[in-house]
């Protein structure tokens, strides 16, 4: 499973930190941080966490969960 | 789930009728999927609405929600639902048509509040903000110069206020409370915002209503006696849930606010409070029992959020499959952009009888700001800070549970009113 977001959509919304924490975080200094391919187990949280971006920042490719 | 239900009405074709049918689809059902909606648009976002499209940004047509692959979903556009018999469990359409339904979603959002008089609002000059032909509206009347009056200092308000200012119009806005936003978030992250604003160059007229609108000469009358020159008002006072349509149906309806009243797995109320089988709500519409409910707490609550529309979708259609109930209850959000800054919340800050705040700092514009009542967290509030919320959050959900009450520490700055 790989993510994207798109940094230039972003707007730091954070419901994508509420949906999957173990994938998505902001580091002190408001840059939002994302592990990129993250495990097979995340896959139902990052799929949450794609629809829940209210800007459609996040693209996720191959969550077969 | 089964595809046995069916056909499925959903009226409204916004964000929550849209995620109504996305969660429906996502819970396997099958069956016959109509999506009802007046407006002759296809689905849009609203959020960009006061930001973006105002300022000129983005194109209103860059607001269409995209529909998901394998929606298969008939779209009934520009049609409105007028009446519904639940007898005959039939929504009537406005050109006469009948839609039998084995489970209705109403998904009618709601609709900007209009102007309360005195005397009707003239033909120009006068917006509203709910629609994208709206935005668009009022986008060609801020090209065409100031100054602007901005009545209601709530988010939308507000935002209507920063897009103004960033195209270098003259703004007054108005609102009865004590400072911009103050009765969402209360008076210390209200006051900040009236900083921000008076530093963007807003004229701030707090405690104080638009009594009259511009005359010929275009000076408009506020409650306190002063006038105040506008080519262009905004009236951004609330809104109010559509669900006129509903009346007579026998559906429990909020006697202040007219939102549909449902449960927590937004299965509608019927005027006894029992839920309605094969009925379900979500969305602006809708008015879910209160996240934190208490004594002085409303029982039900429309929040408004786009976050609402979106966290309940899933409750939802499981209600109406008559799957389980959802194992959380969903912690409200929100967010508003403007005046170059963030605002992010989770929870309820107007739920809060105490709201302590953790950080000021108008130098470097950052607030955060936690929101209690009985000692417990009910709500968190961050402008440049967002990097916080999540905690919060996590202790709003902790805390509603029963597991932990903190007790308060830190600067408390202001009692919410
Ligand atoms: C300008 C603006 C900016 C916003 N910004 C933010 C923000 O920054 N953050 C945030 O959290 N929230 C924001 N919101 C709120 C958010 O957009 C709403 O919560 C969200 O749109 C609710 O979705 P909904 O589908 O319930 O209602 P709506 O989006 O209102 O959709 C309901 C649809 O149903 C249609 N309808 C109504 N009656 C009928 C009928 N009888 N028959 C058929 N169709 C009907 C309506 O015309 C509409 O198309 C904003 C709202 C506006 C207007």
């Amino acid at each position: 499973m790989r993510i994207h977001v798109d940094r230039a959509v972003c707007d730091n919304n954070g419901r994508c930190v509420f949906a999957a924490p173990d994938v998505f975080s902001f580091d002190d200094d408001e840059e939002l941080v994302y592990d990129p391919a993250p495990p097979r187990e995340a896959a139902g949280a990052v799929t949450r966490a794609a629809a829940d971006c209210p800007l459609r920042a996040i693209t996720v490719e191959g969550a077969r969960e | 789930m089964s595809g046995t239900l069916g056909p499925v009405v959903i009226v409204g074709a916004g964000l929550a009728g849209l995620r109504a049918a996305t969660a429906l689809r996502g819970l396997g059902y099958t069956g016959s999927l109509t999506i009802v909606g007046d407006e002759p648009d296809p689905p849009y976002d609203r959020p960009p609405l006061s930001k973006e499209v105002l300022t000129g940004r983005l194109p209103a047509a860059a607001t269409d929600l995209p529909l998901p692959a394998g929606l298969d979903a008939r779209l009934v556009l520009g049609r409105a639902a007028v009446r519904l018999d639940r007898a005959a469990r039939t929504v009537l359409l406005d050109d006469g048509t009948p839609l039998r339904y084995g489970g209705l979603v109403v998904a009618t959002g709601a609709s900007a509040a209009p102007w309360p008089g005195p005397g009707a609002p003239p033909e120009r000059g006068v917006h509203l903000l709910r629609g994208r032909r709206d935005a668009v509206a009022l986008r060609e009347a801020l090209l065409g110069g100031g100054p602007v009056l901005v009545a209601g200092g709530g988010f939308l308000g507000c935002e209507v206020a920063s897009a103004a200012r960033s195209m270098g119009l003259p703004v007054t806005l108005v609102d009865p409370a004590g400072s911009p936003l103050e009765a969402a978030v209360g008076p210390a992250a209200g006051s900040f915002m009236a900083a921000v604003q008076t530093d963007a160059g807003v004229d701030l007229r707090m405690g104080a209503t638009v009594a009259e609108l511009p005359d010929r000469r275009g000076s408009a009358l506020l409650s306190d006696g002063t006038r105040v020159a506008a080519r262009t008002v905004v009236l951004a006072l609330g809104a109010r849930p559509n669900t006129a349509w509903l009346r007579g149906s026998g559906l429990g309806l909020d006697p202040g606010t007219g939102a549909l009243l449902c449960d927590d797995r937004g299965r509608a109320l019927d005027h006894r409070g029992s839920p309605v089988p094969g009925i379900v709500a979500l969305g602006d519409a809708a008015a879910p029992p209160h996240p934190f409910p208490g004594p002085g707490a409303p029982a039900h609550l429309a929040l408004g959020h786009w976050s609402e529309a979106v966290d309940h979708a899933a409750a939802a259609a499981a209600a109406l499959l008559g799957g389980a109930p959802p194992p959380e209850p969903a912690v409200p959000s929100f967010w508003s952009d403007q005046f170059g800054l963030r605002i992010r919340s989770v929870g309820v800050p107007r739920a809060a009888d105490l709201a302590e705040v953790l950080e000021h700092d108008l130098t470097n514009r950052r607030l955060e700001v936690v929101y209690r009542r009985g000692g417990r967290t009910v709500g968190a509030l961050t402008v440049g800070r967002t990097s916080r919320l999540a905690a919060h959050r996590q202790r709003i959900v902790r805390e509603r549970a029963g597991q932990e009450v903190r007790t308060d520490s830190g600067i408390t700055v202001g009692r919410m009113p």
